[in-house]
């Protein structure tokens, strides 16, 4: 196990933060923590007016990439695409010479309205939650970043009434300290339909 | 005329000197004038004699204190404090009154004396405990909130207390009281109602009511306004005396309480567009008018008797002091005030106050107290007074920290931000599209304007706005610039506002002060005086119009929209370079070629912003989602 400190880029796009009840508390835990950079990126860009230079030189800087978001319609906001659609410049994220991104883990947190049995063939969602994500996979296949199964709380308009937040939170505080110092190795996880089965492992290393 | 000035002279020495290192040591103002006081009369015998006939005048400062007080008090908010006005307060003063007249029962006094020093002494210190609360931003606490409820019912309580004390007389000593006036000292003050019947009385008493009532609300603004349109300060500072001593005429002329009167007005003109310049006519005098109270108090300590008397007027004091805090512990406890509140609500009220010392010359004047008692009771009185103010430091080092750790947890656990209130400088139409979003938004504001047709017709559309010159620091200061979040600049005056923003970010650096520019010389002009957000009044509304005309020139209007954007962008980051160039050149007075050049210098960067690029590299306007090269296949054979 390699014991080097990372750098997390935090992308949070989340445009109505009045009314969230999971993904505005794990942004704010994950600000307190050393070694993140938190963006808000509607905050950031309200008009939507991403600043690529300031974007890019924010990829550079960082070696793991977390887009962290509320599942729209099997996507992420519109921000975050956004985002995708601006700054993975040609030459830059992809092309002969765009290897900026290169080597980097990259990992989307997501909360999904939907129950994780809804999230399967046999469910009415029909595809597991990785699957949907496959356009993300790719992206990150294309630019040369390795892509971490999702971290997901589903059910997520209930999870405060039947107080599953804290428990979130804490793995989620985990998942990033791991992150951090290296801990999560691809390999070991890269098969896993989310990571969050993969942290029982990580837990028992802590005891 | 030299005695007058010699005095005058010594007071304000007094004041000067000690109430700000009272200040500075921590103990508030109201005991640095009380000791300012003591020193200037009992220790070195400066002041003596006119103290009393000083005592009298200064009264008047708790008159224009209660006024005052009205004003921040809008009818609706009086009506739904009904409750604890009576419950509270008419609790609070029977039983303090009860207690002390057992008290005094027992130590041998006839029923009818301990009943006046139980009514006497149930009483307690409007001018020192609000002016106190004030001080230390405790008016909006709940135990200052009832700690009010409880003055103002004792404010109208006098009234009934002064038409039933004389029943309590004592035959010998009207006598003895009567011989007296006989020498000339007694002196008749002119009264309209002293030879009507009870029914009549109470007709004029209640018609003087409504009257104050009726001229407040439909006479008072006409006048205002009249006097506003002539522009003249200083009359309008006469208009607003003429109306305090006029109500305080009027109700001694009924024999009502004029602090009582003023009180009411202050309330009838509570929701008026006047309030604010009214309070800061009014404070300056009432400010001076207290200070000069606390002192007679400190200087009226009689050193004989206070010697001659030591250890049972210290006894007495801290006896009454006791008593009344304990039934407030009481009360707090029946009403549901809780935490750190209670101790303040008892505390703050446990002494004896101004009203006593009125009492005590008219119960005396009748009759009903014997000499040797009312001097004893005055003491006990003034000492109470001076002890109050040591009570609240010890309710600020011993208690409140004790409280302080219980709130923290509070505070933390519900995340909503306490937003403060938003003062909106100028309604004009600029500062009407601030005011509305704002409100819509339920986001408490306050909003000036130095035009009194422009408020007027503001008032008519509903949007509550205040008459008054924002630029001046004492309206600004009873507008609530120390608390508010914010400073909205929106008045018409270049010069003006530059000097508003200068000054509030200069004495209160915490309220976020944003600015609206004419131009691109007064934004930097604003954002040199300090000014957090300034925004030019037509360069958004210029830029949309200019999108506009690339739209209708046939520019697809996504691209419109993302062309101006650049533009404002390019123009947001050379606009710092041009404000450095300019405060450089602003010392110098001059505008050099190196502005110019500057400023051409942006029109060349905007140009490069604009045009479209065909070279490799993009443009700021077309960077944006442009394809990849036509033949970037082949990067990935």
């Amino acid at each position: 196990m390699i014991d080097a400190t990372r750098k997390i880029l935090l992308l949070f796009a989340h445009p109505a933060q009045t009314r969230s009840e999971v993904n505005l508390p794990l942004f704010k835990a994950a600000k307190d923590m050393p070694n993140i950079t938190p963006i808000d990126l509607y905050a950031e860009y309200p008009q939507h007016r991403i600043n690529i230079d300031r974007e890019q030189q924010r990829l550079r800087d960082h070696q793991v990439i977390i887009f962290q978001f509320p599942l729209y319609w099997y996507s992420t906001p519109s921000i975050l695409k956004e985002w995708q659609d601006l700054v993975l410049e040609y030459g830059f994220a992809y092309g002969a010479e765009g290897d900026a991104l290169k080597g980097k883990h990259f990992l989307c947190a997501l909360t999904a309205g939907g129950a994780e049995k809804a999230y399967r063939a046999d469910g009415y969602n029909h595809f597991t939650i990785r699957e949907l994500l496959r356009p993300l996979e790719q992206t990150a296949n294309l630019t040369g970043m390795q892509f971490l199964p999702p971290f997901a709380l589903f059910g997520s308009r209930s999870a405060a009434e039947e107080s599953r937040i804290p428990q979130h939170i804490e793995d989620w505080q985990l998942l990033l300290e791991a992150l951090t110092h290296n801990r999560i190795i691809y390999e070991d996880v890269k098969g896993l339909n989310t990571i969050n089965d993969g942290l029982t492992s990580l837990k028992e290393i802590k005891r | 005329m030299t005695v007058y000035f010699i005095q005058a002279f010594i007071y304000l020495c007094a004041a000067i000197v000690a109430v700000p290192l009272s200040k500075r040591l921590g103990l508030g103002s109201v005991l640095g004038y009380l000791i300012a006081g003591v020193i200037i009369g009992p220790v070195t015998g400066l002041v003596g004699q006119e103290t009393v006939t000083i005592q009298h005048f200064a009264e008047f400062g708790v008159v224009m204190m209660l006024f005052l007080v009205g004003l921040e008090l809008d009818p609706k908010s009086l009506w739904e404090m009904r409750n604890k006005l009576f419950g509270l307060g008419g609790l609070q003063v029977a039983l303090t009154a009860s207690v002390v007249m057992a008290v005094a029962w027992w130590s041998n006094q006839t029923w009818t004396i301990a009943l006046a020093i139980g009514l006497i002494l149930s009483l307690s210190s409007t001018a020192i405990v609000l002016q106190t609360f004030s001080e230390k931003g405790l008016v909006k606490t709940e135990g200052g909130k009832n700690a009010f409820s409880v003055l103002l019912f004792q404010d109208i309580a006098v009234i009934p207390m002064l038409a039933f004390i004389p029943m309590l007389a004592i035959p010998e000593l009207v006598e003895q009281m009567q011989s007296l006036a006989g020498n000339g000292d007694h002196h008749n003050e002119p009264s309209l109602v002293s030879n009507l019947s009870p029914w009549v009385h109470g007709g004029v008493v209640i018609g003087s009511i409504a009257g104050l009532i009726i001229a407040g609300q439909f006479l008072s603004r006409p006048l205002f306004r009249y006097i506003a349109d002539s522009g003249l300060r200083e009359i309008f500072t006469a208009a607003a005396l003429m109306l305090v001593v006029g109500i305080a005429a009027l109700m001694s002329l009924v024999g009502l309480s004029p602090a009582l009167g003023t009180f009411l007005a202050g309330v009838v003109l509570a929701n008026s567009e006047f309030r604010h310049e009214l309070e800061s006519n009014i404070e300056p005098f009432k400010g001076l008018l207290l200070g000069l109270f606390f002192i007679t108090v400190g200087a009226g300590i009689n050193f004989d008797v206070l010697t001659g008397n030591f250890l049972i007027v210290i006894g007495l004091t801290l006896g009454l002091m006791l008593v009344k805090a304990l039934v407030l512990l009481i009360l707090a406890f029946m009403f549901g005030i809780k935490a750190s509140d209670r101790w303040l609500f008892a505390l703050s009220l446990s002494q004896a106050g101004e009203f006593g010392f009125v009492l005590l010359s008219y119960t005396y004047q009748h009759g009903v107290l014997p000499k040797d008692i009312m001097d004893l009771l005055a003491l006990v009185v003034a000492l109470s007074m001076f002890l109050t103010p040591i009570l609240f430091i010890a309710f600020d080092r011993l208690i409140l920290p004790r409280y302080a750790a219980s709130k923290d947890e509070k505070q933390a656990s519900d995340d909503i931000p306490d937003q403060g209130q938003v003062i909106i400088a100028g309604i004009g139409r600029f500062g009407q599209i601030i005011n509305r979003l704002l409100v819509a938004n339920n986001i408490k504001t306050i909003v000036l304007d130095h035009q009194a047709k422009q408020v007027e017709s503001m008032r008519r559309i509903n949007i509550k706005s205040y008459f008054g010159d924002v630029c001046r620091p004492d309206l600004l200061h009873t507008a609530g610039i120390e608390e508010a979040a914010m400073l909205v600049v929106a008045i018409d005056d270049r010069v003006r506002s530059v000097e508003l923003v200068e000054y509030t970010k200069k004495n209160f650096p915490q309220v976020a002060v944003l600015a609206r520019a004419f131009d691109r010389g007064h934004n930097y002009e604003l954002r040199h005086a300090g000014a957090d957000v300034i925004i030019s009044e037509t360069y958004h509304s210029a830029l949309e119009l200019g999108k506009e005309a690339l739209r209708h020139l046939g520019v697809h209007p996504f691209k419109a929209q993302q062309l101006k954007h650049a533009f404002a962008e390019t123009e947001d980051t050379a606009s710092d370079k041009l404000y450095h160039s300019w405060l450089h050149e602003e010392e110098k007075h001059a505008f050099t070629q190196h502005y110019r050049d500057l400023f051409i210098k942006l029109e060349t960067l905007l140009l490069n912003a604009m045009r479209k690029d065909t070279a490799s590299k993009h443009t700021k306007a077309e960077r944006e989602w442009t394809p990849p090269p036509k033949d970037y296949l082949k990067d990935f054979e």
